[in-house]
């Protein structure tokens, strides 16, 4: 299977600040055709030339899925990650031309709900504005929970409020305002879906807070895009390409093998999907397995990696690649 | 290109016959002298001008008497044709899919129009206008699917993808070889497959669920498969069993060369834009064995393959019992000569 979703190149059309964090670009296809339907939830991988690097991180779309001119996204900037997001802050004008993958959704609708519960937090509320979109468009039946820290930085609340209230809920940290979820689920339909996009604590909360209300697992869905964590380098043996590369401080093994000219899989390069996946030939040393993949007890065999997310430290490490 | 449509009937007179172009474009599956299961999957790309890969969604000599023999066997039997109510938007998705590839891909015979949400369609060869409005489905005489897909050569899974699985949640099933889309809806992709032998213990159907969950739009894939049937016979439907199953027994090799057909099904897979839905079209092919030994490397191949193929793959496909009689004949078109690679003909 070839590496990524299909990809589309792009020129930037927009770059509209919206709060003092967050800033939307918006994509339009080089040809001037129109750019591919999608689905409310899906992603777009984009690729940014960084230097002597490749970057690709994914973002929900966030446009109108009906709306095939162009797609949007929104950034928060994260002044200590990795650098995707401050490359897109700084360097990215419009008029440049880039590259993004074709739309893939791991955070579908399940269309058999008789309701959708949407759960956001902060910058999670990209995938949801699409959702929304469509969602109304086909007179489904929605409500929107979401939380945000303060009125300045809650990105589309307003635009949200006036064209969806009643059925939009804010919730501002510095008010001390929360989402009662106990509440909240108690008081659900039958045949109610939930959907939570946000921090990795938030998403563990609904989760947890639905298990122990009895919702069936199949009924909560949730998306978390992990950043490849930054760690000490360590060197890697790919075995079918017979060569030995060095994963740098802040780049993840993924991009190590690919800036080695090695093809490898994948779609979602942030721990989620599964198609990274790599077999272990040989180690000497510690896996730090950060994907939401492997089961523990396949982290625990040392016989496969997630090179998106998950890092060694270690003398040896020998990978099917 | 201009195709002739042929006047033929896959059902008590049973007059299909394949030309001979036809025949040299036919979709032989076995790349070797032997058949074992594979995943066997590979883009959907338009490859080999004239063959049945070259387009999205192949139209074919047939075209016109395979869409009356699917309004015939509806008239009969109308849950051949399933779409739970969430699989509407699906529907729409494989609407759209097939009208603006087959207007892109064949001009001449359909043409679609449109303005906004409002549509224009005009299949040629079938003799239907319509105008309606995209996503509203007052505006059709059927279904988004069910309109679509009797305009359509093959049968049509629509796969709803949750759950990490894939659900068998809609369909039109008329030219099946020996499954029911009324027994199989709802299920998921281990439930269906559960009847297959060996295939299980191979682990194919993991990892064939694992590349299918990763189907992305604008990459369509594709497979074939194989089995055999008595009489040139679309609809080879457990419903009807009674009818077909007992033609088994007529064969003689004296008919066999009439009578006998290699079934081939090109399966193809793509992800639809809206729903996030998976289609999986499963066209059927049928040749005549008097038609395929035409072709020599096909002749000697199919003999070995037939002769030699695992006694549980025989059975499943329904022809151990005529396996001897089916590989008396074949052997008069195999000299033990060598075959080369591939699946094309000489």
């Amino acid at each position: 299977m070839s590496a990524g979703a299909a990809k589309i190149p792009v020129t930037v059309a927009e770059v509209t600040p919206v709060n003092e964090l967050v800033t939307r670009f918006r994509f339009v296809r080089r040809d001037g055709s129109l750019m591919p339907t999608f689905s409310g939830g899906a992603h777009t991988v984009v690729e940014m030339n960084d230097q002597d690097r490749v970057r690709r991180n994914p973002y929900s779309i966030m446009s109108d899925p009906a709306d095939r001119e162009g797609y949007s996204i929104s950034i928060r900037r994260d002044d200590t990650g990795r650098g995707g997001s401050l490359f897109m802050h700084r360097q990215v004008r419009p008029g440049m031309e880039m590259v993004i993958s074709n739309p893939v959704n791991l955070f579908a609708l399940d269309l058999r709900a008789r309701k959708h519960l949407l759960l956001a937090g902060g910058i999670g509320i990209t995938p949801f504005l699409a959702q929304i979109k469509q969602l109304s468009a086909m007179n489904g039946n929605f409500e929107l929970h979401y939380s945000v820290r303060t009125p300045s930085l809650a990105s589309y609340a307003d635009e949200l409020v006036a064209s969806y209230r009643p059925r939009v809920h804010l919730y501002h940290d510095d008010r001390g305002e929360l989402i009662d979820l106990p509440a909240l689920l108690e008081g659900q339909p039958l045949g109610t879906h939930v959907y939570v996009c946000g921090p990795k604590g938030m998403i563990a909360w609904v989760r947890k807070t639905a298990a122990a209300l009895g919702w069936p697992r199949e009924s909560i869905h949730h998306e978390e895009f992990l950043a490849p964590a930054s760690g000490k380098p360590f060197e890697v043996t790919l075995a079918r390409s017979n060569k030995v590369i060095q994963v740098g401080e802040h780049q993840s093994l993924l991009e190590a093998i690919e800036a080695a000219g090695v093809e490898a899989p994948y779609l979602c390069r942030g721990g989620a999907c599964g198609q990274c996946e790599t077999d272990v030939l040989e180690y000497e040393g510690t896996f730090l397995h950060k994907d939401h993949w492997l089961t523990p007890t396949q982290c625990a065999s040392g016989t496969r990696i997630m090179p998106c997310v998950s890092r060694f430290e270690g003398r040896t490490l020998v990978l099917d690649r | 290109m201009t195709i002739i449509f042929k006047e033929e009937t896959f059902h008590d007179d049973f007059t299909f016959r394949n030309s001979p172009e036809a025949v040299k474009r036919f979709p032989f599956p076995f790349p070797e002298d032997s058949y074992m299961y594979s995943v066997n999957l590979e883009p959907h790309k338009s490859y080999r001008p004239g063959s049945v890969y070259e387009r999205t969604f192949d139209v074919d000599e047939h075209y016109v008497s395979e869409m009356r023999d699917r309004a015939r066997v509806l008239a009969e039997d109308p849950l051949r044709c399933q779409s739970l109510p969430h699989m509407t938007l699906a529907g729409w998705d494989l609407l759209e899919l097939i009208m603006t590839s087959k207007a892109q891909e064949y001009p001449e015979l359909f043409e679609l129009h449109r303005d906004g949400a409002k549509w224009h369609w005009i299949n040629r060869p079938l003799g239907i206008e319509q105008k309606f409005t995209f996503l509203d489905e007052t505006t059709l005489p059927y279904g988004p699917m069910e309109y679509i897909t009797r305009q359509t050569q093959g049968d049509f899974a629509l796969l709803d993808q949750r759950d990490d699985n894939l659900w068998m949640d809609a369909g039109m099933v008329t030219t099946q070889a020996d499954w029911s889309l009324d027994f199989d809806i709802g299920m998921n992709f281990f439930e269906w497959h559960a009847p297959v032998p060996k295939a299980h213990e191979m682990g194919i159907f993991q990892r064939a669920l694992k590349f299918l969950l990763n189907v992305q739009q604008g990459s369509p894939a594709r497979r074939l498969n194989w089995t055999m049937t008595v009489n040139p016979l679309l609809d080879t439907s457990p419903e009807n069993y009674h009818k077909w199953g007992v033609m088994k027994r007529d064969l003689t090799l004296e008919n066999m060369g009439q009578m006998m057909h290699l079934r081939v099904e090109l399966q193809t897979f793509f992800r639809l834009p809206r729903s996030n839905a998976l289609v999986f079209p499963i066209r059927c092919y049928l040749i005549k064995l008097d038609e395929l030994v035409t072709v020599p490397k096909w002749a000697r191949r199919f003999h070995r393959v037939i002769r030699d193929l695992p006694t549980e793959l025989a059975t499943y496909k329904g022809f151990i019992t005529n396996r001897p009689k089916i590989v008396e004949w074949l052997s008069r078109y195999d000299d033990g000569a060598p075959t080369p690679p591939g699946i094309w003909p000489d």
